[in-house]
């Protein structure tokens, strides 16, 4: 099963690095937020500790959602969803191929973004650089598990660009919340890591949680 | 089930004006006079009367989420609409009391701490919970025929949910100033008028549910005749 999943999900990156579209954009867009934010809020000193952990995980979830539509949308246009769908694999391993490459690629624009957030805001970001790898590829993975089943089930619905975020903030609540108090408690003035590990578990749980759940709905949920 | 209805009704119209008797004249106004026998000004006299609706209403709530997390699970896996009928109808009329819990929550929090909305544990968790629940109800509005499943799928997560957002609330460090642990130590004379409420608006809930599961259950018999009139070439 591990295997097919990994071969779509292999599918699914190499489609992106020729045509390239989903992250080139998604990298633009989070370059622009950060721009928007250094205009929006203070640059002294405790605004920027107070305001960073916002603005990161805020730009996670804007481009995790649009990667996640704009995904989708391209297997809707050729509707290969459905050859996707009827390959003699298990579908649990299509659901697990895409969440895979969706995460690469929500981590891939996090790797670029994190800098650029650091550099313009002055903010010290990369003072931990551990904790914040692990907040933010726990944080990618939960987007992704939870958004690929949703951004699965709505591809035949009309308004699915308005439902995606509908559907997946409410259910992100906790992570985004969880991801904002580890990275503030990395940036604050006198870093506590005692909270950071505290948060980044409470990450890990959830993401352990509700990925067993969209493995278990994945299949009555998508049905062609 | 439809005579079931007005018996509720009527059960709950008693229940809640006999709570409503002992809210306004049998329990006590709370005063706090601290040890030096002076008047503390964090009394909240008269206004924390509100909270015989808002926890029976919270109460509710709650159960609601479960309710229709569990029957959405059923749904999605026997696809026998019956059980998303329920989950549907619970939703609905846990939005409503919902929307009461947040109501009265924040007039409790303007009479305790001065200002209309304050993150206190508990109504932050009402509120996350609230906002599943609106979402359930807008895909289901605009998800198209597929919608009920999509909305299945976000009650059977926004479920799962719960603790996490129990979690994450009752660690923050906010100001927890008197509104918390409320119920357990509730003096006595106050506690019968407390439960009437709560179980009166059980009653008033389980009848709200059932007379929207059968508006449901009209609504689709109404759509597969209109479908099947269609079919036929009738309309």
């Amino acid at each position: 099963m591990l295997r097919h999943a990994l071969r779509i999900a292999w599918k699914d990156l190499r489609v992106e690095a020729r045509s390239k579209e989903i992250f080139v954009t998604m990298v633009f867009f989070g370059g622009l937020l950060c721009v928007i934010y250094s205009f929006g809020f203070g640059h002294d000193d405790a605004s920027v500790r107070g305001g960073v952990p916002g603005m990161l995980w805020v730009t996670l979830a804007f481009t995790g959602t649009i990667a996640l539509g704009r995904a989708f949308d391209r297997e809707r246009e050729n509707d290969t969803m459905r050859a996707l769908l009827l390959a003699p694999v298990p579908r649990l391993s299509v659901f697990l191929g895409k969440a895979i490459a969706m995460t690469a690629l929500i981590l891939g624009v996090a790797i670029v973004v994190t800098p650029v957030l650091a550099l313009f805001l002055g903010a010290p970001l990369l003072d931990y650089p551990l904790q914040l790898a692990a907040e933010i590829l726990l944080g990618a993975v939960g987007i992704a598990v939870v958004g690929t089943v949703f951004a699965a089930t709505l591809l035949k619905v009309r308004s699915r660009d308005v439902l995606l975020p509908v559907i997946l903030y409410p259910l992100l609540i906790p992570l985004f919340v969880a991801g904002t108090n580890s990275t503030a408690a990395l940036v604050q003035l006198h870093p506590n890591l005692e909270i950071a590990t505290y948060w980044i578990q409470f990450l890990g749980i959830y993401d352990a949680a509700f990925l067993v759940l969209s493995l278990w709905v994945f299949e009555s949920l998508v049905i062609e | 089930m439809k005579k079931l209805v007005p018996i509720l009704c009527i059960l709950a119209a008693f229940g809640i004006a006999v709570s409503l008797y002992e809210i306004f004249f049998v329990t006590p106004i709370e005063v706090n006079i601290d040890s030096n026998g002076r008047l503390n000004m964090s009394s909240l006299f008269f206004n924390y009367k509100i909270m015989f609706f808002h926890v029976a209403h919270a109460f509710w709530l709650f159960c609601a989420v479960f309710v229709a997390g569990i029957s959405s699970a059923f749904y999605i896996k026997t696809q026998n609409v019956k059980w998303d009928d329920i989950a549907s109808a619970a939703v609905d009329v846990s939005v409503a009391f919902g929307a009461v819990v947040l109501l009265t929550g924040s007039i409790w929090a303007r009479a305790a701490w001065g200002v209309w909305w304050h993150w206190e544990p508990r109504l932050t968790m009402s509120l996350l919970l609230w906002i599943v629940l609106v979402g359930y109800v807008l895909v289901r509005r605009f998800a198209g025929p597929s919608g009920d499943r999509i909305a299945a799928g976000m009650a059977i997560f926004g479920m799962i949910g719960v603790p996490f957002i129990y979690v994450l609330v009752g660690s923050d460090s906010h100001p927890n100033s008197g509104a918390n642990g409320v119920v357990a130590k509730l003096p006595p004379e106050m506690r019968g008028a407390f439960w009437l409420s709560v179980a009166s608006f059980l009653l008033w809930f389980l009848a709200l549910m059932l007379t929207r599961l059968e508006s449901t259950r009209a609504e689709r018999e109404l759509r597969e005749l209109r479908e099947r009139a269609l079919d036929l070439g009738v309309l």
